[in-house]
């Protein structure tokens, strides 16, 4: 898990480094919740470009951390997800929260 | 051993979290003899992570069990069976509901069966109140070379 904090905009980016499952939420959980609290940023977004793998404890996860950002009057968005996580996105209805801003999906 | 199935693989391990990847990578690896595409094989590893972590927290509520997987092969037709001796469902109707969980608690997101379903090509839920739940999943690899079968049917037609 690696954050970067962009301290001219307020934004905090989170890189997610491992395979999302409900193994690895609880400790994936703990960091952004920390760097969260840390820097209270404006904006978050979850960098998954060394995400090999999610499935729907993934979902909960990003929920959760989106209600955070909310009650800190913030916003959430998404990058860089491969074709398998963007399916169980797309299937949990989360991107009318959190939206996806891949390149390759502005088309 | 006579099968009726090409080949099959039985693994049994203890309802541990850190066993999630562990399962489906494994049965992932058994399925690559299908000739998948990396697309398919996500698919599977999947829908295999969301029934194995159903069993870890919902079949044994986090107490340790035995989760059992077993794979079988039939053609181009992977068999998924994942088992548990846990405290089972009430109500499996109430369960394959998107977004229904009993754990809101503990951030879970209710897909797990969604996903299990658009995932792969059938899913079957069996459960009992305190013995057990077992899911039983089917998918069919859409190869890239036609099968012997078909290539026969396909010279057969030529020659008549």
């Amino acid at each position: 898990m690696n954050s970067r904090f962009d301290k001219k905009n307020k934004v905090l980016y989170l890189q997610i480094t491992e395979e999302i499952d409900h193994h690895s939420t609880e400790k994936i959980r703990r960091f952004m919740d920390n760097e969260i609290t840390r820097f209270m940023p404006r904006k978050i977004v979850f960098d998954f470009s060394n995400v090999s793998f999610m499935d729907s404890a993934g979902i909960g996860l990003l929920i959760g951390r989106y209600k955070l950002i909310k009650l800190l009057g913030g916003t959430a968005e998404m990058i860089n997800t491969n074709k398998t996580i963007s399916k169980v996105l797309e299937m949990s209805g989360i991107l009318k929260i959190i939206p996806l801003q891949n390149e390759e999906n502005a088309s | 051993m006579k099968s009726i199935y090409d080949n099959e693989m039985e693994l049994d391990f203890l309802s541990k979290s850190n066993n999630e990847a562990f399962a489906r990578i494994t049965v992932a690896a058994f399925a690559a003899q299908l000739d998948p595409t990396i697309e398919e094989l996500a698919d599977i590893k999947t829908a295999v992570s969301e029934a194995v972590t159903n069993c870890i927290i919902h079949g044994y509520e986090n107490t340790e069990g035995v989760i059992k997987i077993k794979a079988s092969l039939l053609k181009n037709e992977i068999e998924i069976e994942i088992s548990d001796n846990g405290k089972g469902i009430e109500n499996v109707e109430l369960a394959r509901k998107p977004l229904y969980t009993t754990k809101a608690n503990l951030e879970r997101s209710g897909m797990g069966f969604t996903i299990m379903e658009s995932f792969m090509d059938e899913v079957e839920i069996h459960s009992v109140v305190d013995i057990g739940t077992k899911i039983i999943m089917k998918k069919k690899i859409k190869s890239k070379q036609p099968l012997e079968e078909e290539k026969e049917e396909v010279l057969l037609k030529l020659n008549s």
